[in-house]
């Protein structure tokens, strides 16, 4: 792996880093990804597991990443890229301390999933869907049917799965991730 | 059961019946109450025989489309002189659906189990397991049981003793609605975007990684050690209206009912039944409005259609909607039609993967028109305008996403024409500033 500067792209609001680029699949991490490689018979079907150990490892899956993967697992960085952006659980940039998902569709929606929205919105201090918070705690979105449509409203906080948010219990959840 | 709530009497309780019971996540726990008896039974089966067995039992596809599991089984090719394998569908995003993700959170070995019968009858040498990237826990206690399973032989290079190999992948998802269509999932699995594939070839033929491939939904898979164990003559006797449809159905209710929760009753079961009786009826002062009976994907279904509906395959179609997932989205007379029928579309807006210019373009103007009828800047004509999309958005695609996002715009449009023509008549406040 050539080294490369960590690339951040402009809407993660972080500046221009010149660090040498630190690999990710090395150590520990290069022995997960080989522990998976019998159970599939090609390469690039490890592309999505290789992507979730640069997510757990960086936070989020920056270019660099993404050509490393793609070094390792003899698949183009361009093509990496694809598959990063096709998903929406992969960051292409950097997000808060605190990644939180907040489902607002229908079944939600209908039981007043907005409202719960906007409370995480106000107690995070995050002016709208996507930004960082000024303390950088926090990153809030929107998401789509996270599958506990009868718990209105459903949220992720980072990989928690919290049910039956209401505006009133915001403060309380979300005063347990510092 | 009714989890989170405890079972009605009106129930039928097979694959809930561990639902919120924590013992029953462990192997030991698992064997203690009866399981892995029917995976024994099956290995000591010819494969064909197997199949013949889910054939008689008339068990149908839980995960939507409701096509025969044994039919399906028996598609496979009969020689294995190359790879098959078995891909559990358990990527549960059908807005309104939220059942699988409570077969795996509370009986994981059930699922492992089901997984472990059908691969000996398809001949598959790897089962793999795709759940959604957002299901964390279910995940997380999937990894344990499956663990758990190869310590105790019950999985690997010889299932229970039996001389047959048998390997269990779970492979994480990473948020794409669209992968929980079964070749769009083949595609996510080798490391792809998940774009469905055109169809022919079939999965049987050429599916995951090109080699004959068998999907199922986690709760048609759950449902099969109990054929197994208790035959299919008594799983057929399931049946209270069709016997096309057989067995029971785990169906998540949701919406504006007083206990939401998933509620296991007999096919043909009507859907009143389930609303009033078991969920407890609409909230308190609250009238049924409407109901999306089948997870979003299937036509809206008015109060007077819900009253007469029958929860099997044949009775939902009869009732002028389908069963799909059995996710029951239930709406009382608060709700803005417009505005729900809006946020369905910006879903599969969301969604599609794009592939298709009927489904890229159609979702995503579907929604801006919505939003502009929502604005109070609707046209005359947007009605026809949106009709006219959706029936260019249907049965024109690679895939179904399209479809499912004309279903509900079309029969919302039939079914509560008045509430739209008051946005339109600027009779009713905008329920959105800016379109």
């Amino acid at each position: 792996m050539s080294l490369k500067s960590e690339q951040t792209s402009a809407h993660g609001g972080v500046p221009e880093t010149t660090a040498p680029y630190q690999p990710v699949f090395v150590g520990a991490a290069r022995a997960e990804l080989e522990r998976l490689r019998p159970s599939y018979p090609t390469m690039q079907a490890l592309l999505l597991p290789a992507l979730w150990i640069i997510q757990r490892e960086r936070g989020w899956i920056s270019e660099a990443a993404m050509a490393e993967a793609g070094e390792v697992l003899k698949l183009t960085p361009a093509y990496v890229k694809g598959v990063v952006t096709f998903y929406t659980m992969y960051h292409t940039h950097p997000v808060g301390r605190h990644f939180i998902q907040v489902c607002t569709t229908s079944p939600c929606s209908i039981c007043g999933s907005e409202e719960t929205l906007a409370a995480i919105l106000r107690y995070t201090g995050c002016g709208e869907l996507g930004a960082t918070s000024s303390d950088g705690r926090f990153t809030v979105i929107e998401v789509e049917c996270l599958g506990a449509c009868g718990f209105v409203t459903p949220i992720m906080v980072d990989d928690d799965f919290i049910e039956s948010v209401t505006p009133e219990r915001v403060p309380d959840i979300l005063a347990r991730y510092p | 059961m009714g989890f989170p709530y405890p079972s009605d009497p009106r129930e039928t309780v097979l694959l809930s019946k561990y639902f919120g019971d924590a013992g029953a996540r462990s192997y030991t726990g698992w064997t203690e109450r009866g399981g892995y008896e029917g995976v024994k039974t099956a290995l000591g089966m010819a494969p064909e025989a197997v199949v013949e067995e889910m054939k008689a039992s008339g068990l149908r596809g839980r995960g939507g489309a409701g096509f025969p599991t044994g039919l399906k089984w028996s598609l496979m090719p009969k020689k294995a002189d190359k790879p098959h394998y078995l891909v559990c569908n358990a990527d549960e995003s059908e807005p309104g659906t939220f059942k699988d993700r409570e077969i795996m959170r509370w009986t994981p070995h059930a699922l492992i189990e089901g997984c472990l019968i059908a691969a000996h009858a398809i001949r598959a040498e790897r089962i793999y397991i795709y759940i959604r990237g957002e299901y964390t826990e279910p995940l997380a206690i999937m990894e344990r049981a499956v663990a758990e399973a190869y310590a105790n032989g019950a999985a690997g290079e010889n299932v229970f003793g039996s001389g047959t190999r048998i390997d269990v992948t779970l492979h994480r998802g990473a948020g794409a609605y669209i992968c929980g269509e079964e070749t769009a999932m083949l595609n996510s699995l080798e490391g792809k975007r998940g774009n469905p594939r055109i169809k022919p070839p079939y999965p049987a033929q050429a599916g995951v990684f090109g080699l004959p491939t068998t999907i199922n939904n986690v709760e048609t898979l759950a449902a099969v050690p109990h054929i197994m164990v208790r035959g299919a003559a008594w799983y057929k006797s399931l049946s209270l209206s069709n016997p096309k449809s057989t067995g029971t159905k785990l169906i998540s209710v949701c919406g504006h009912v007083a206990r939401p929760g998933n509620y296991e009753v007999t096919m043909g079961t009507p859907m009143r039944e389930l609303i009033y009786d078991m969920c407890g009826g609409m909230r308190p002062g609250r009238t049924l409005k409407a109901v999306i009976p089948g997870g979003s994907s299937v036509p809206i279904m008015n109060a007077e259609e819900a009253d007469r509906c029958l929860l099997d395959y044949e009775g939902v179609v009869a009732a002028g909607s389908m069963l799909g997932s059995a996710g029951m989205i239930v709406m009382d007379d608060s709700t803005d039609m417009v505005r729900a029928i809006w946020r369905l579309a910006k879903f599969y807006a969301h969604e599609s993967c794009a592939q298709c210019t009927q489904c890229r373009e159609g979702t995503a103007w579907t929604t801006k028109i919505l939003e502009r009828i929502l604005a109070g800047l609707g046209k005359e004509s947007d009605l026809q305008l949106l009709l006219d999309l959706s029936e260019n958005m249907t049965g024109k695609t690679i895939c179904v996403l399209s479809d499912s996002c004309a279903a509900p715009i079309v029969s919302g449009i039939q079914k509560f024409r008045g509430e739209f023509d008051a946005y339109l008549a600027k009779a009713r406040t905008p329920a959105m500033a800016t379109a």
